[in-house]
Parts: structure tokens; C-alpha cells; sequence
């Protein structure tokens, strides 16, 4: 753990500085209420290359070709736009092995005011799943930096992709009017 | 505003041309190891059939990812040119990525379309481009300036050796026949990806 990981105090900071630590430069995201202060943050940083995707499966494209390319790429989506890549997934990122980092601020669930979101958040986890794509629910600050640190790691180590879906236990997600 | 360069033709001028004549001539102007993204069906065929090269990534499904693909890699290494080589149905099915790549604006990326007018591994059904879109038009419409259609062959390789000398990503869209792709990609994405990757020298010790 470095120590910019130790010193975070909030959600955004511990993805920030784990990101950071295992040198993933590259951040593509299609806008999030939720991951606002993290995309923000990142944007601050120059460490980063941090940019917005017309679509979320364009975003999978992106990273899939920085990785062969040799830069560590994440993709930040909200839930309803994860129904966008189950195709880029099957049919690129799976077959072609691709560590890619899937960042899911997760909505439909914990007082979500939005049926499209409720519909699409029911139908992730079974389709990570059926893909075999590893896929990790975070609902605590203090096993965020250690859960996300280990696996980029293993995504790395096993040429896997992998999914954290930030849960609103964890970011206080987004409520009716705000 | 968006008045066309002098000598600038439109789609209705442009000569039909065939796709594995002109990826033949394309490839026969990579000098440098360019990294060559070749998009879902007869563009990355024809690719194939071009001869395999290690920098060759042939795209078996994800259709309409191959600009965004190609924008990943130009990203990942700013000194090694770029080609993405994309369908008019791919692309019209992921039209924003124009946009993207103009925004990012990165000086290694060449797009090549080739239009003919149908989803032609389907069942040769028209596409919009067929009779209303201008792929040329909807480029320079998303921010990517330098995008032309090719008048001949002549002009085809004009273009992408200006293309591969630029400063801005750019565009070339030819119209191309009906004609089938020569040959038929192996089916092993693991393989494609990891020669890929040592080709570029991410992977290995092939390339430096």
C-alpha cells in the first residue's frame, strides 16, 4: 500500500491513488452523477489521461487497444450504461483477454428513482457472471483500496477483466432531486 | 463554413475501387512498423489476405470497434502510426467514435473506410451510406478536418502517404465494389492478440 493510498480518507481518493499505485494512466469514462468527484479528481491529476467516450462500449474499445499497446487502461460507466458492452465484452474483451478495469457506480438499487436503472442493474451481475468476468460488489471504505489493489493485480497477472461495482453504501450513490 | 478543400471530390465522383487492391497498395506504404487495425469482416479479410503482418490486429467481433481500437493503441505508443480499417455499416453503427478521435486529436491515427453501400457479409443489405449518408461529410461534421474521399487509386495512395505524415488524425474514405474479401482470418483471438501485442513490442523481445 503507498502512502498516498494510506493518507485517502474518502471512496474517490482510495480509487485515485489504487489506480495510481498500479500505474493505470489511461481513464475513459461516459458521465456518472456519482463518480463525478472521482472523474474530477482524476482530470486534476496529470498522471492521468482521462477523457469522455460518446458510449460505453466505444470506452471498452479504447482500453482493449491501450492494453495491446502496452498503457494501463479503466473504464468509469453508471449501471445503465453497462447494458451498452455485454457485446464488447463476449466478443472482444473476454475472447482477446484483456485485463481491462470495469468501474460500475451502481444504481437501481438502495432508493434508485429511476426504473431504467433498476431494470439494468437486475440484469449485471447474472451477465458478468454467465462471462465468467470476475466481478466484485464494494459496499466498505476499508476494504476498498485493498480489494481493488489486488484485483488489478490479479487482472493483470491472469489477463482477465474485471468489474468493482461501487455500491451506494460506499459512495452514498444518487437520490430523487440531487 | 464547412466549404470543401480546393480539389475536393464528392462520394457521386469518386471511382469504384476494390478493397484488396487498395489494402495491397495501403500496406505496401508501412515502412515503419505501423499498427494496422483491421474492423469486423471483409475489412479485416482483406487485411489478412494482404499478408500478416505482426502489427496486424484482426477484429472478429465488437463490430464497430476498430477506430476505437485504433485510437487505444495510438494513445498507448504517440510514435507509432496508427490505421484503422473500418466498414461504412461498422461505422455507422459507432459513428461518436468520430468525435472522440477528433476531440483526442492524436497525430498518429489514420481512419480508412471502405463504403460500399452494404452489409455485405449479411446479406449485402443497404446501408444509410448507400443513397443519404456521406461518411466524409459526417467526418469533418464530428471535428476531423483532414477527411477525403479518394478519386482513383492514384489519389488513395496520395492520401494515406499524406496521412501517414500528418500532424492530425485523418480520414479516407474510398468507395469500393461488392466484390468479397480473397481470403478468411484465423479464428484465434488469444493468438491474434499476443502477436499483436509482440509485434508492437509490448510483449517479447521481437520488436523493440
Amino acid at each position: 500500500m503507498t502512502d498516498s493510498q494510506t493518507r485517502a480518507t474518502t471512496w474517490h481518493e482510495i480509487v485515485l491513488a489504487t489506480l495510481k499505485a498500479n500505474d493505470v494512466k489511461l481513464v475513459v469514462y461516459v458521465p456518472d452523477r456519482v463518480f463525478t468527484p472521482l472523474i474530477k479528481a482524476i482530470h486534476a491529476d496529470q498522471f492521468f489521461t482521462a477523457f469522455a467516450a460518446t458510449r460505453e462500449e466505444e470506452a471498452l474499445g479504447i482500453v482493449t487497444g491501450a492494453w495491446m499497446g502496452g498503457l494501463r487502461g479503466a473504464v468509469l460507466m453508471q449501471t445503465s450504461g453497462f447494458a451498452t458492452i455485454p457485446n464488447a465484452l463476449a466478443s472482444l474483451v473476454v475472447p482477446c483477454q484483456i485485463p481491462a478495469l470495469i468501474f460500475v457506480s451502481e444504481r437501481g438499487t438502495l432508493g434508485e428513482f429511476n426504473l431504467g436503472q433498476a431494470l439494468v442493474c437486475k440484469t449485471m451481475r447474472p451477465v458478468l457472471n454467465s462471462l465468467a468476468v470476475e466481478n466484485i460488489t464494494i459496499t466498505r471504505q476499508d476494504e476498498l483500496a485493498f480489494t481493488i489493489d489486488r484485483s488489478i493485480k490479479q487482472a493483470v497477472a491472469t489477463q482477465a477483466p474485471v468489474a468493482f461495482i461501487l455500491s451506494p453504501l460506499l459512495t452514498g450513490g444518487k437520490v430523487f432531486g440531487a | 463554413m464547412t466549404a470543401k478543400p480546393a480539389g475536393a471530390i464528392g462520394a457521386h465522383n469518386a471511382k469504384v475501387m476494390n478493397r484488396f487492391e487498395l489494402t495491397k497498395r495501403l500496406v505496401a506504404q508501412l515502412k515503419r512498423d505501423e499498427a494496422v487495425i483491421g474492423g469486423i469482416g471483409n475489412a479485416n479479410f482483406d487485411l489478412w489476405a494482404s499478408g500478416q503482418r505482426p502489427q496486424n490486429f484482426y477484429m472478429l467481433g465488437s463490430m464497430g470497434l476498430a477506430i476505437p481500437i485504433a485510437l487505444g493503441v495510438a494513445l498507448a505508443q504517440p510514435r507509432r502510426h496508427v490505421l484503422a480499417l473500418e466498414g461504412d455499416g461498422s461505422l455507422l453503427m459507432q459513428l461518436g467514435c468520430l468525435a472522440t478521435v477528433a476531440e483526442r486529436a492524436p497525430k498518429n491515427l489514420t481512419i480508412v473506410v471502405w463504403d460500399n453501400g452494404i452489409y455485405q457479409i449479411t446479406g449485402s443489405q443497404p446501408t444509410a451510406s448507400a443513397s443519404a449518408a456521406d461518411l466524409v461529410a459526417i467526418a469533418r461534421g464530428a471535428g476531423i478536418a483532414s477527411s477525403a474521399w479518394a478519386a482513383d487509386e492514384a489519389d488513395f495512395d496520395r492520401l494515406a502517404a499524406s496521412a501517414l505524415k500528418a500532424q492530425a488524425p485523418s480520414l479516407i474514405a474510398v468507395r469500393i465494389d461488392d466484390k468479397p474479401a480473397v481470403a478468411t482470418t484465423d479464428r484465434d483471438p488469444v493468438q491474434i492478440r499476443e502477436r499483436f501485442m509482440r509485434g508492437l513490442g509490448v510483449k517479447g523481445d521481437v520488436v523493440s
